[in-house]
């Protein structure tokens, strides 16, 4: 006869944990909120506002990385879609007199639409194809600002002005606007991560990633993949979206300069050095393509070197780390981080083992 | 898989950025200013932020990689070079002056970044000699909402003139509207009748040297106009246009690339028109360097500078060729002492230029300048120095120079011709400039 | 009709070039199954060697062998030592690595030669054929070009049919486990088909470094558009690449001429698009295969 045990407290908070992603993804999002607010009070304002950038482009790569991690599709155009949602952006803050949430709310959603006929059109398009197609129009779209018709709405090479947004007066005269605009940013972060991560554990997830391994298997499995592939493509467009609203918040800019064809690769990087897949992994990779750059030319410029060799520093350093993440660490840096996390785990319990065994 | 984000990475991805961002923030150099008192030359305070006892610090950012590079990023090293050799000789009140210049490579949101750097962490005194147009229109807001000079912007855009909305920036270049001015009313007086094409930019600088031109040529002369998109070196649509348009003078608003493909793709044609040339894309040692392989292969024994031999340009500095000239031999020994990499073309000549004048408005700003304190020393105007024309700063006009010299292209250098002209950038008449240039000072340090 | 036949010929100019990176595209894409986005940065340090070439006193052709021959080994090494590693992982790790070999050739190329723009000769004249009354805008130096890249075309693709180095090299890209069965020397053939890639691509930029001039970023927009001519014909086939190049450089001429140079990026975003949605794998592409 089993009599129920009733069980420990930890056990059965330990299975509802398991169980509940919503509940898991939201603990972990007050836990990462908390900890970007310390942050960014303890940082001065010029760091507050690479916490912000470095916020919107984990947005843009967390997007990024879902598409071409979970689904498998591969776009070199991702800063075009940035410049959709940061041209939406500064035009209907300087026409509509919105709020910020709903501009930002508005930008995402037209560049989903973007994304989504994007997608159709790219529907049949696989591997170099769907490359070669994202690669011209990160390239060909955000010259749609230079067309001579468009030129008074989208202000031509020059781009357009977004006014600054100061912070409520409630936090005081003087608070730094950059900490402000890093707190809209870090919320905006954590409300897509949590998006994000849910969706992926979710039934569109599983689908997701059917279509990825074997498109006709996936079929057959009643998974309707076009429907799949372009609902994916809209879902990463509308992160990029936000992600060059808040671009356009954070710079107060919008121009065809701000979105060369290294940005949409930056993002690709960044997803690809984090680990494809990994939400955590576009992260660091964001830290990584924003913060070395300018830490390159900090070095270099210390180092007191000829005009030539000091300005090609960043560059240099950024391709080095570039070729030698992605040949050290296979599955990225999240790959890096579970192998130690592992390699800690295992290190730690062995003695522990071994004591519980004797 | 990976989507269920376990505590552990979380954790560590949240401990990685604010390493990151620590780390970076305390290696970040901070140049701290206005902290020592005490004074090492007499009674020099740290009477602002970037200013010390002993040192001034200023920003620039300028494209020192990237497709807008060439050229450009010669300007920011020969002010650097020109302030070591005034550091060298005493300095401003005995305080050296150090030029912090970072690469944007033209890119708006990248000049954004630095130049919050600058002003926010390395608290410079002063924006010096900021470059480009697309790029300093994103921070001029911001500079004058923190009341930083922003002196002498490397921009011919009639934008830095507004002194009721942006009281701290300064243009120092003569505008296009200006340049086109004066050369479209050159070639409606010197080629009267004759069939004129442009060729510029298709950005503000060729669009304002085009309505510059227009106040002086007439409409019904004008038989072609085309423009190109920089960073699309393909231009051959547009130049033959111009060609089979049979046009005897075309204007030029180009960067020397796109001067150096219109004259390529000319003489594929069998073309060759009068080339009247902005002062931005004619410098006759750039020209020559982007031409000489071509020489050779001209069909004839031409060599590089045949093929500039007689373009049409301006200038508002003296022209390098002129050695006689007490400003180029200043000049030409500074670079040969303290920047013998770089070559002594129109961009050094630009920048060595504006860092003395930067100089001389630190030197009136007073022994402990403060940033009211320059920007007033600016307004007062009255600066002479390598111009060939004065400049505008008043109180109400916050434009720099207010014209050009016309000049030809002889053996490969600029030989301005007749008196200097100025004029506005609006409807004014164009006058001439009879005052001489004044002599550089000899000891090459302004005097005050 | 003198603007149409202008617009022709500069047309078929630009696109001979843009088949020349094209070719060499295919040619990584066809050996190796992989996209490079390095070629243009491989391209343009080559071109820089044979500038120096030039600079020292070398003739044209002198300077052409060498920059082809440094192509040749570029490739070898830059295949051994940075593709090798992440050849078998997700294409996007290659796209990720070749990117990052660009920026860091490009950095290079700064430093040791600075940002000037070079002058680069041409091989032949550029003044156009005809006569002092009348020139046409096509130049000896162009049928030059033209000539070359059907040239490498035909011998790229009488290699990779005919010969039995060109079938171990699309076995060792298509079924490498089955090829290494065989008796192919798997690894050697990737690594000839990025020697012979970077050799193309070489000669691809001495081609057009008169008009572009040489400098680090000199190659970017060739790049772009070499790639786009690359898709549009068919990532599988050299004749694909010329003809990829021809249309996209004829089309491009177009809308430059007729429609204005501020269109001409979208222009071949549309162009690339129409041809995609009617053959999702170019015009002479082989159909997708499937994943067993």
């Amino acid at each position: 006869m089993t009599i129920a045990t009733p069980r420990p407290l930890s056990a059965v908070l330990a299975e509802r944990w398991n169980r509940s992603t919503l509940l898991r993804h939201l603990s972990i999002a007050v836990v990462g909120l908390a900890g970007y607010y310390l942050l960014s009070i303890s940082l001065d304002a010029f760091h507050d506002l690479q916490l912000a950038q470095i916020s919107y482009t984990a947005i843009a790569a967390a997007g990024l990385t879902v598409l071409s991690g979970l689904s498998g599709q591969i776009s070199l155009g991702h800063g075009a879609l940035m410049a959709v949602g940061a041209y939406s952006t500064a035009l209907l803050l300087e026409h509509q007199h919105w709020k910020l949430g709903l501009v930002l709310l508005a930008s995402t959603a037209i560049t989903a639409v973007v994304g989504a006929v994007i997608g159709l059109a790219a529907a049949r398009l696989r591997g170099p194809y769907l490359a070669g197609a994202t690669l011209a129009l990160a390239v060909g779209l955000p010259s749609l600002a230079n067309y001579h018709e468009l030129r008074n709405v989208l202000g031509g090479a020059n781009g357009l002005l977004v006014a600054p947004a100061p912070p409520p007066l409630s936090l005081g005269e003087t608070f730094p606007v950059e900490r402000w605009q890093a707190w809209i940013c870090g919320l905006c972060l954590v409300i897509t991560l949590v998006l994000l991560a849910n969706l992926a554990s979710s039934r569109i997830g599983r689908d997701m990633r059917l279509v990825r391994e074997d498109e006709d298997a996936a079929a057959l499995a009643g998974v309707h993949v076009a429907r799949t592939q372009v609902f994916t493509f809209a879902i990463s467009a509308a992160a990029a979206g936000l992600a060059g609203g808040l671009f356009a918040f954070v710079n107060q800019l919008a121009s065809p300069g701000a979105f060369p064809l290294s940005l949409s690769l930056a993002l690709l990087a960044a997803a690809v050095l984090g680990g494809l897949g990994s939400l955590a992994g576009a992260i660091y990779g964001s830290i990584i393509v924003t913060l070395l750059p300018t830490w390159s030319a900090d070095v270099a410029q210390s180092a007191h070197l000829s005009r030539s060799v000091y300005a090609n520093v960043p560059l240099v350093a950024y391709g080095v780390v570039l070729i030698g993440v992605m040949i050290l660490f296979p599955s990225g840096l999240q790959g890096g981080v579970r192998w130690a996390g592992r390699w800690l785990w295992v290190t730690i319990r062995r003695p522990l083992a071994r004591k519980d065994s004797h | 898989m990976s989507m269920s984000t376990r505590l552990r990475p979380a954790a560590a991805v949240a401990a990685g950025a604010a390493l990151a961002l620590v780390v970076s923030a305390c290696s970040s150099s901070g140049s701290k200013g206005g902290g020592a008192t005490g004074s090492t030359a007499g009674a020099n305070k740290a009477s602002a932020p970037g200013v010390t006892a002993t040192t001034v610090t200023i920003g620039a950012t300028d494209p020192l990689t990237g497709p807008a590079a060439p050229g450009y990023s010669e300007i920011s090293p020969a002010a650097q070079a020109y302030f070591n050799y005034a550091n060298a000789n005493g300095g401003v009140y005995g305080r050296k002056v150090t030029l912090k210049y970072l690469d944007d490579a033209y890119n708006p949101a990248q000049t954004l970044t630095l130049t919050k750097q600058l002003v926010l962490q390395d608290k410079v005194f002063a924006m010096v000699g900021a470059l480009g147009t697309p790029t300093h229109t994103k921070v001029v807001d911001f500079l004058n909402s923190e009341r930083v000079p922003d002196l002498f912007v490397a921009s011919g855009c009639s934008c830095w003139d507004q002194p009721s909305k942006h009281p701290y920036t300064f243009g120092w270049q003569p505008d296009y509207i200006v340049e086109g001015k004066i050369l479209g009313q050159y070639i409606s007086k010197t080629y009267p009748g004759k069939k004129v094409a442009y060729f510029y930019q298709d950005d503000d600088f060729g669009k304002d040297g085009v309505t510059g031109l227009d106040k002086y040529i007439s409409q019904s002369l004008v038989v072609s106009r085309q423009s190109y998109e920089p960073g699309n070196t393909d231009v051959t649509a547009q130049v033959s246009a111009i060609a089979r348009a049979k046009a005897d003078v075309v204007a030029l608003f180009t960067i020397p690339q796109y001067t150096a493909l219109f004259k390529l793709t000319s003489l594929k044609l069998g073309f060759n028109p009068t080339m009247v040339v902005s002062n931005v894309g004619s410098d006759p040692l750039t020209l020559s360097g982007l031409l000489e392989a071509f020489a050779k292969q001209g069909g004839a024994t031409v060599n590089g500078n045949q093929l500039i031999e007689g373009v049409v340009s301006d200038a508002y500095l003296s022209p390098l060729g002129d050695t006689s000239n007490s400003w180029i031999a200043l000049f030409k020994k500074v670079r040969d002492q303290y920047a013998p990499n770089l070559p002594f073309d129109g961009n050094v000549l630009y920048g060595m230029a504006t860092a003395y004048t930067f100089l001389q408005v630190l030197k009136a700003a007073g022994q402990n300048p403060t940033r009211q304190s320059i920007v007033d020393a600016v307004e007062k105007g009255g600066l002479t120095g390598p111009g060939l024309v004065p400049y505008r700063y008043s109180k109400d006009s916050h434009a720099g120079f207010i014209g050009v010299q016309i000049g030809t292209i002889k053996s490969g250098a600029l030989a301005v011709t007749g008196t200097p002209l100025t004029t506005d950038n609006g409807s004014g008449p164009i006058t001439p400039y009879t005052t001489a240039q004044q002599p550089a000072p000899a000891n090459g340090i302004p005097a005050g | 009709m003198e603007r149409f036949i202008d617009l022709t010929l500069a047309g078929v100019t630009s696109g001979a070039i843009y088949a020349a990176v094209a070719l060499a595209l295919v040619l990584i894409w066809r050996a190796t199954r992989i996209v490079n986005f390095a070629q243009g940065g491989m391209l343009m340090i080559t071109t820089f060697i044979g500038y120096t070439v030039i600079q020292h006193g070398g003739s044209y052709w002198l300077a052409l062998a060498v920059a082809i021959v440094s192509g040749l080994v570029l490739g070898a090494v830059v295949e051994r030592v940075l593709i090798r590693p992440v050849e078998n992982r997700s294409p996007l790790s290659a796209v990720v690595v070749t990117f990052g070999l660009l920026v860091l050739l490009q950095g290079l190329a700064g430093m040791i030669f600075g940002g000037t723009p070079r002058s680069y000769p041409p091989a032949f004249s550029i003044i156009g054929f005809g006569n002092a009354n009348h020139r046409l805008l096509f130049a000896p130096n162009d049928l030059w070009v033209v000539l070359v890249v059907v040239g490498v075309m035909a011998v790229l693709a009488l290699v990779f049919r005919r010969t039995s180095i060109g079938l171990r090299m699309r076995a060792a890209a298509f079924a490498p486990e089955v090829a290494r069965l065989l008796g192919v020397r798997v690894g050697r053939m990737l690594t000839l088909g990025w020697a012979l890639a970077a050799g193309v691509g070489a000669l691809a930029g001495v081609l057009v470094a008169p008009t572009t001039f040489v400098s680090p970023t000199a190659f970017d927009a060739t790049l772009v558009y070499g790639f786009t001519a690359a898709v549009i014909g068919g990532l599988d086939s050299p004749p694909g690449a010329v003809v990829g190049g021809a249309s996209l450089g004829l089309a491009l001429s177009y809308v430059s001429g007729y429609l204005g140079s501020d269109l001409v990026p979208l222009g071949a975003l549309v162009v690339l698009m129409v041809v995609l949605m009617v053959r999702p794998s170019g015009l002479f592409g082989a159909p997708a295969g499937r994943r067993v």
